[in-house]
């Protein structure tokens, strides 16, 4: 494509774009999320590839590969525009079947989403209860543009608000984004407008921003699926900070795991510049930036700021001093505005749609969306952007649908490993950075995970402190010995072998590791152990003062056994136990030798009958 | 200059400065262990730890590493910095029970009891090796490798160094090297109980033999008297 230089030619070149755009008026979208890709989805896209070409519907059908649905628990996933008939776990079988019915205004209905609630098939998006309580933002475009496109960011509206903001003064852009209320979407909630004009101030002709794509959270993928399906969101917004802060250069710092996201980025990157978009100049205003991508290496604390910047610069990333903050003193000594994927990429919304617009939305502290990944025990989980403000339970059970299989939902975890348990009883808890603290939790960077009543919080806590202990930097003896320390005790627990000193040790260790740690690692990582204190400290009691574990979780506190009432004799345990722990006569109730077994739970898996009783 | 406020003393400090150049400046003691003046900082050891800020709103920071900064507060000895100091002398010490010098400061600190099982190790990754090697003998031998529980210094790859030039420099700076006083086999991991009892122990223990670890009744390393 040519290089454009000024507004005008941009604004030419969206039209000529939104005609090719809109000339087809059918347009198959086919998930290429790494979710859906793993389940096979660029099979299902050659596959319509092949049967539009054969039924020579080529000049009608306009077929695209898109970012992350956020339902890829369903994928693949196709949806069909205008009507938005969504089709589900589609394979490439089922192609040619969707076209033919496509043609003759029909639907497949097997392949339409069937709420697990009401047994009822869904045909459109917006119905699904998963989507319908969303508000999307950032994710607005996910799942209808063609990421590795430049032509369709920019027919659906894409560097609008670029051009709106090289009109403006870089102050007017700071006052916009500070009275929008706009928080980092990286964990800590910091006033996106107060940090850039921190930057803005310093007194330094070279300055930096940096896009923070490192998303160690082990199950969260937000970032990710913002960077894969709708890079250029990302890098409109990074311009649109960089002439406001004054920053010629500018980072994007992904981590390695992410291939998809890092070519995507790359490629996007690439295309901006070649249009003009980045480099010298940009459309005429004499504002000159350019990004750069940076592969991280994947360590958790690789996320936190000072870390990152170390990390850029080549050396071990551990965690340093804050102040001087980034903002003051950040890569190569330069003054350097880091924010979160999602940060940047709700800028370009704010400029264009206006500060009010965007602080109508949410609570009275925390304004906007945010983006959760809902994982867990939960009948929908996924990805899913809600207003700021909406209630745990809402999440859960409206869009999550509750726990599968008749269970209950127990607690949710938020924020991330190092985040904090919250108990059914506080789930009506609007979702705010504020509220979120207050009980003890963090907003983090969005993880959410669901845990049922066949879920150990203790068990809980240590699997949290068995991460945190390994990806610790290692560099305060709060967090590196702390850590380990209270994975020591929590395994006791677990093991019935710890007395109730032991407790108060934890619960005081706890409490000194947050206070005393340098990082946020360290000052965040005794939140599970103190929310699943705080709200289920008779569990902990259970284990140390009953040795029983009362959700039958932990393996040195329980015991299967066999109720020689319900057993039929039918031998599915005895085949399936892969020690061979159980005895008994086809026909006869069998038992289970405790000295062999290694309470894998298989048994109690496949016994039909119930007779496998955990105690 | 900024001006703070450190122990109630108001104090100009020069820009630059560390809490913990204010307040060594001033006659405060502090205590520390990852820290040494000709070299950067670095915040490890946690057992610098002051609070800064007033009314609801105090913190916890290393003063080793933490600049001073116009209005700043700064209390150096509050109960909730010594329990954390404490706390952090407790991990150290039950990783590193052999260490002469932080069974000193568990004596001098009053550590009466140490509630986590000993680990015997015999680094606590201060990381003063790393800086001395890198900073002062110009030669970057070692450095830290791994994270979390794995972390461990060593030589790159853990090959015998080629720029390394057996100085010393590293063993010289290093806390946990010097062994507590093997005179009497101490009960638990605590020794160091000498510097709590007004006599020393050691010259009964000994009697007229030479002590090898020098000033014999002064260095404080001997184990507590027996209790009768
Ligand atoms: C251990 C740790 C891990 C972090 N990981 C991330 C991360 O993966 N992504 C991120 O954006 N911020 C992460 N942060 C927060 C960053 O330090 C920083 O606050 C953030 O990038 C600032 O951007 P924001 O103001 O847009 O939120 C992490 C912080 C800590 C302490
Ligand atoms: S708190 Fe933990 S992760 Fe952070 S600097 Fe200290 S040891 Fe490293
Ligand atoms: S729990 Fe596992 S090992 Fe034990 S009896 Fe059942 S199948 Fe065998
Ligand atoms: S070897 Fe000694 S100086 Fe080096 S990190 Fe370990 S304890 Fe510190
Ligand atoms: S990857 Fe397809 S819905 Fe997430
Ligand atoms: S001396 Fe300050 S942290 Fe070690």
């Amino acid at each position: 494509m040519r290089r454009i230089t000024s507004i005008a030619d941009l604004e030419a070149l969206r039209r000529k774009l939104q005609e090719k755009y809109r000339a087809k008026k059918l347009r198959i979208i086919v998930c290429g999320g790494t979710g859906c890709r793993s389940n096979r989805s660029m099979e299902v896209v050659e596959a319509f590839k092949k049967e539009i070409k054969s039924l020579g519907l080529e000049n009608k059908i306009d077929l695209k590969v898109s970012g992350c649905h956020g339902f890829c628990e369903r994928g693949p996933i196709v949806v069909i525009h205008p009507e938005q008939i969504f089709y589900q776990r589609v394979k490439p079988e089922d192609v040619p079947e969707i076209l033919e019915r496509l043609t003759r205004g029909e639907v497949v209905d097997r392949l339409l989403y069937e709420d697990p609630n009401t047994g009822r098939k869904i045909k459109h998006v917006y119905e699904i209860p998963f989507y319908a309580k969303q508000k999307r933002i950032v994710l607005s475009k996910n799942g209808l543009i063609d990421p590795t496109s430049i032509e369709d960011y920019i027919a659906t509206g894409g560097y609008k608000a670029l051009a709106k903001a090289l009109q403006m003064k870089p102050e007017e852009i700071i006052e916009e984004i500070k009275r929008s209320g706009l928080r980092g979407r990286g964990g800590a909630g910091f006033p996106t407008g107060k940090k850039w004009e921190i930057t803005r101030m310093q007194k330094s002709d070279v300055k930096y921003i940096v896009c923070n794509c490192d998303e160690g959270d082990p199950g969260a993928y937000m970032d990710r699926s913002v960077l894969e399906g709708n890079p250029h969101s990302v890098i409109e917004g990074m311009i649109i900070g960089a002439y406001a802060i004054g920053a010629n250069k500018g980072w994007i710092y992904v981590r390695y795991e992410y291939p998809l996201a890092v070519k995507h980025a790359t490629l996007a990157v690439h295309q901006a510049r070649e249009l003009g978009l980045l480099g010298e100049n940009i459309l005429g205003s004499g504002f000159s930036f350019d990004i750069e991508i940076v592969k991280g290496a994947g360590a958790f604390v690789c996320g936190e700021e000072t870390a990152l910047l170390q990390s850029i610069e080549g050396k071990r990333p551990s965690p340093r001093q804050r102040p001087p903050y980034p903002a003051e003193k950040g890569l190569f000594g330069k003054p350097t505005c880091i924010n979160n994927v999602k940060t940047w990429a709700n800028v370009p919304y704010i400029i264009e749609r206006g500060a009010d617009w965007f602080s109508s939305i949410g609570t009275k502290t925390s304004k906007g969306t945010k983006v959760f990944s809902l994982v867990g025990k939960v009948k929908n989980s996924g990805l899913v952007e809600v207003p700021m403000g909406i209630t745990i339970r809402e999440l859960v059970y409206d869009i999550g649908g509750g726990a599968p299989d008749g269970k209950k939902v127990k607690a949710v975890q938020i924020g991330g490993p190092s985040g904090g348990c919250i108990p059914e009883e506080l789930f009506d808890l609007p979702i705010d950075y504020e509220s979120l603290t207050e009980v003890g939790s963090m907003m983090g960077s969005g993880g959410v995970i669901v845990m049922d009543e066949n879920t150990c919080m203790v068990d809980t806590a240590k699997y949290f402190m068995k991460f945190l202990k390994d990806e610790s930097c290692g560099k305060c003896v709060s967090c590196r010995e702390g850590t380990q320390r209270m994975y020591e005790i929590l395994s006791d627990i677990t093991e019935g072998k710890a007395s109730e000193e032991d407790l108060q040790l934890l619960e005081e260790l706890a409490n000194v590791v947050k206070d005393a740690s340098l990082c946020g690692l360290g000052q965040t990582a005794p939140n599970p152990v103190l929310t699943t204190l705080r709200y289920f400290r008779e569990e902990y009691l259970a284990h140390i003062r009953e040795k029983r574990c009362p959700a039958g979780v932990c393996k040195a506190l329980i015991k299967y056994t066999i109720d020689p009432e319900k057993c039929t004799g039918c031998d599915a345990c005895r085949i399936n136990c892969p020690v061979g722990a159980i005895t008994g006569k086809p026909k006869e109730p069998h038992s289970i030798i405790q000295e062999k077994c290694i309470k894998c739970g298989i048994c109690r898996d496949v016994c039909k009958f119930g007779a496998v009783i955990v105690s | 200059m900024p001006k703070i406020i450190i122990d109630g003393i108001e104090f100009d400090a020069p820009e630059g400065w560390t809490i913990l150049d204010a307040a060594r400046f001033l006659g405060i003691d502090i205590p520390t262990l990852c820290h040494h003046d000709e070299l950067s900082p670095w915040g490890g050891c946690r057992l610098c730890l002051v609070e800064i800020g007033e009314g609801k709103k105090t913190k916890l920071v290393s003063s080793c590493t933490y600049p001073v900064e116009d209005g700043l507060v700064v209390r150096t000895a509050t109960e909730r910095v010594i329990k954390a100091r404490k706390m952090m002398l407790e991990l150290l010490i039950s990783q590193c029970p052999t260490s002469k010098v932080l069974q000193d400061m568990a004596a001098k600190m009053g550590i009466e009891k140490v509630r986590f099982k000993p680990k015997w190790e015999d680094c606590i990754y201060c990381g003063l090796c790393v800086r001395m090697c890198e900073e002062q003998m110009m030669a970057k031998a070692i450095g830290f490798v791994n994270r979390g529980d794995k972390i461990r210094i060593t030589t790159p790859f853990d090959k015998t160094s080629e720029v390394c030039r057996k100085c010393g420099a590293c063993m010289y700076i290093c806390p946990a090297i010097v062994l507590r006083c093997e005179g009497a086999e101490p009960k638990d991991v605590l020794c160091g109980g000498c510097l709590n009892v007004l006599q020393p122990t050691c010259l009964e223990v000994y009697g007229e033999y030479a002590c090898w670890m020098g000033l014999k009744g002064e260095c404080g390393t001997c184990v507590r008297e027996e209790e009768s």
